[in-house]
């Protein structure tokens, strides 16, 4: 999904090893399901029926493959658990939870034909705007309700669930600051974070870019964001110690860029952490799901993604603090968690999103000009 | 190299060749050397050709030399310095110190406890680096660790500059942590081979401790003190994890862009990108390698 923690990513490299190895003892296992022609090719619900006939479909493979789902993140652990309960029949495997977008795609293509391949993905929007290639066109029976600037016309990839980028902080050492400018004052001396490099995180990425629009650029030109991070350097605010739940437990983090799902989490390692999304123009981002054309379980992938984009499994995502793709629907026909929707910060008057492009000369500019700035 | 080279003791008087064996005995020993050169092929030669293709040849495998001439990019360049400028300064402190601590373990009998317990510790610091390393520091010296804590309540600001731990010259600490015991490891040896019959002998010829020093300590010692260094450059210069854990921001060292260019989910499809870079490394390790080997073969010398 997204390298959130350096910290967790030397466990990546252990478990792509044993996930390697797992695939190597596993291919004479059951062979994948992939002979059910149908659920492999189906595009909507219509292919297979009834939900219940999809169900059946489901059931019958027995198991379902995910990869890079934090169960901290976004609340991915209470919805894994809710799917596990609805279909006690279907064996979750969950493999390298902390791997980045592009490694999914990887473990897809290295473990291609084998029944440890996964089945679904959850991406980042640059990594699932190139390897359309890889993904199975599909539409949940909710498609009609999802905002067509949040999905691929066919069904390729479709957004899930996204969040402003924001700033987590100690209330109880720091106060909020107002706008993204008070960052650089005295008050917060060796006290900001970014989640992550952003040549490499797609969080701290999207910490430059609400930099370069808070600060009266566009996303055309990261530069004014760049400039931001390198005054903060210079400055003596900025921290480059690699963000994690541990650093923010113990204070050495105390206030941090990072999106606002994963900020509010941070409330149950500290009580007087809040989060600050700036007024004006805001970042946001979703992360996307892709079913895998080669999936093992196609049945199990597709009912996998009716789940995610049911009014349960919405509002679970509600209640870990991200926006889901159904979120205005849900709120026209009441059936949204009214309680999660106002715990959210309040959200921007105006939203960027990158383009494509916007995005690929933001990494190279990046590239080029992001060490020596913040060096 | 040398092992071919029939033995002759110091005093070159008797040759003690080792009686000729025929061919099958020979095949044998050539049959024992199997495991060793599978591991060479497995972790040595695999890597350096995988490193090779990915650096040279595009994805859809046509030759390429763009992959290397963005080896000559200024922040790669920048990084490769940096990497060298970390790697040199913790191998020359850690070698300075690992060998004073040496010194002093010299007048330590050898099989007593102290002497144990140093052996036993520097076996263990040796080996003590990545995320475990860089968390301890952040506990002890970070902003809010406990040594940073106490300072602050007697008065020392160790951060008033900014949070230097976090940059790279930060780094130079951690490093040391663990280049210190390692240079104990490697040097300990030819240190405790200095014979007392050469002090004696100087002693008897007239020197003072000055000139058993200038004339025979330092000489002998020097191959084998930089050979060690070299070993502790090698070292720093391959590490990853721990700068992964305290330096995030800007892949400052070669390790990092190696991981930036495999993982990004920002910057796409520069993998081949990594490969140059791990050329680069194995040159560079390489180069040093070729050195250290250089001063061994003149330290061996001085130690049959």
């Amino acid at each position: 999904m997204t390298t959130l923690l350096r910290a967790r990513q030397l466990t990546v490299g252990f478990a792509a090893v044993a996930a390697t190895a797992l695939a190597l003892t596993g291919c004479a296992a059951d062979g994948p399901a992939a002979g059910d022609s149908t659920a492999a090719t189906a595009t909507s619900l219509a292919d297979f029926g009834t939900l219940a006939d999809l169900e059946a479909a489901a059931k019958a493979e027995g198991a379902l493959n995910v990869i890079a789902l934090p169960r901290d993140w976004a609340n991915y652990g209470e919805i894994l658990d809710a799917f596990a309960a609805k279909y006690p029949e279907i064996t979750i495997n969950e493999a390298s939870p902390d791997v980045s977008s592009a490694e999914e795609i990887q473990a897809a293509k290295t473990n291609e034909g084998l029944d440890t391949a996964p089945d679904v993905f959850d991406l980042g929007l640059t990594v699932a705007l190139q390897n359309t290639d890889q993904f199975a066109a599909y539409r949940v029976q909710g498609w009609d309700e999802i905002p067509d600037a949040l999905k691929e016309s066919t069904g390729l990839f479709v957004g899930d669930y996204g969040g402003y980028m924001s700033i987590g902080y100690d209330s109880s050492k720091y106060p909020e600051p107002a706008t993204l400018q008070d960052l650089l004052g005295t008050d917060y001396k060796a006290a900001v974070a970014v989640n992550g490099d952003p040549t490499q995180a797609g969080a701290a990425f999207a910490a430059v870019g609400m930099a370069t629009v808070q600060s009266g650029g566009t996303l055309d030109d990261f530069q004014p964001g760049i400039d931001f991070f390198g005054e903060l350097s210079k400055a003596g605010n900025m921290l480059k110690v690699d963000v994690t739940t541990a650093t923010v437990a113990s204070g050495e983090t105390p206030v941090v860029f990072d999106w606002d799902y994963l900020n509010a989490t941070h409330v149950t390692d500290n009580a007087a952490w809040k989060v600050r999304i700036f007024p004006g123009t805001g970042y946001a981002a979703y992360y996307n799901q892709a079913i895998n054309k080669n999936a093992p379980h196609p049945a199990a992938a597709r009912l996998w993604e009716e789940f995610l984009y049911s009014d349960e499994a919405q509002n679970l995502w509600l209640k870990g603090g991200a926006r889901p793709a159904r979120m205005e629907a849900m709120i026209a026909a009441g059936t949204i968690d009214a309680a999660a929707a106002a715990a959210l910060p309040a959200a921007p008057s105006t939203v960027v999103v990158p383009t494509e492009k916007q995005s690929t000369d933001a990494g190279t500019l990046l590239g080029e000009k992001w060490a020596a700035a913040v060096q | 190299m040398t092992i071919a080279t029939p033995q002759v003791t110091p005093d070159g008087a008797e040759r003690c060749a080792p009686p000729r064996r025929g061919a099958s005995a020979r095949m044998w020993a050539w049959l024992g050397l199997v495991p060793f050169l599978a591991y060479l092929a497995v972790f040595l030669v695999l890597p350096t050709m995988l490193a090779l293709a990915s650096g040279l040849f595009t994805r859809d495998g046509s030759f390429t030399w763009d992959n290397l001439a963005a080896l000559g990019d200024p922040v790669v360049l920048a990084t490769f310095g940096n990497s060298m400028w970390l790697s040199l300064v913790t191998a020359v402190i850690g070698a300075v110190i690992g060998a004073l601590v040496c010194y002093a373990l010299l007048g330590i009998r050898e099989d007593g406890p102290v002497r144990t317990f140093v052996d036993a510790a520097a076996g263990v610091f040796a080996q003590f680096g990545g995320v475990m390393l860089a968390f301890t520091f952040i506990a002890t010296i970070g902003l809010k660790g406990v040594v940073t804590q106490l300072l602050l309540g007697v008065g020392v600001e160790l951060f008033a500059d900014g949070p230097w731990i976090y940059e790279l010259p930060g780094l130079v600490l951690p490093y040391i942590f663990f280049q210190i015991p390692l240079m104990v490891i490697t040097f300990m040896p030819t240190l405790s081979a200095l014979k007392p019959q050469w002090a004696e002998a100087n002693l008897t010829l007239g020197g003072t401790r000055a000139t058993f020093w200038t004339h025979v300590g330092i000489p002998v010692l020097a191959p084998s003190f930089l050979a060690s260094t070299l070993l502790l450059f090698a070292n720093a210069f391959s590490s990853y994890a721990t700068a992964a854990a305290l330096a995030s921001q800007g892949s400052q060292i070669v390790p990092l862009q190696i991981r930036t260019s495999l993982t990004s989910e920002t910057v796409l499809g520069r993998e081949n990108l990594a490969g140059a870079l791990a050329l680069g490394m194995i040159v560079v390790v390489g180069v040093v390698m070729w050195l250290s080997s250089l001063i061994q073969r003149r330290a061996a010398r001085w130690q049959r």
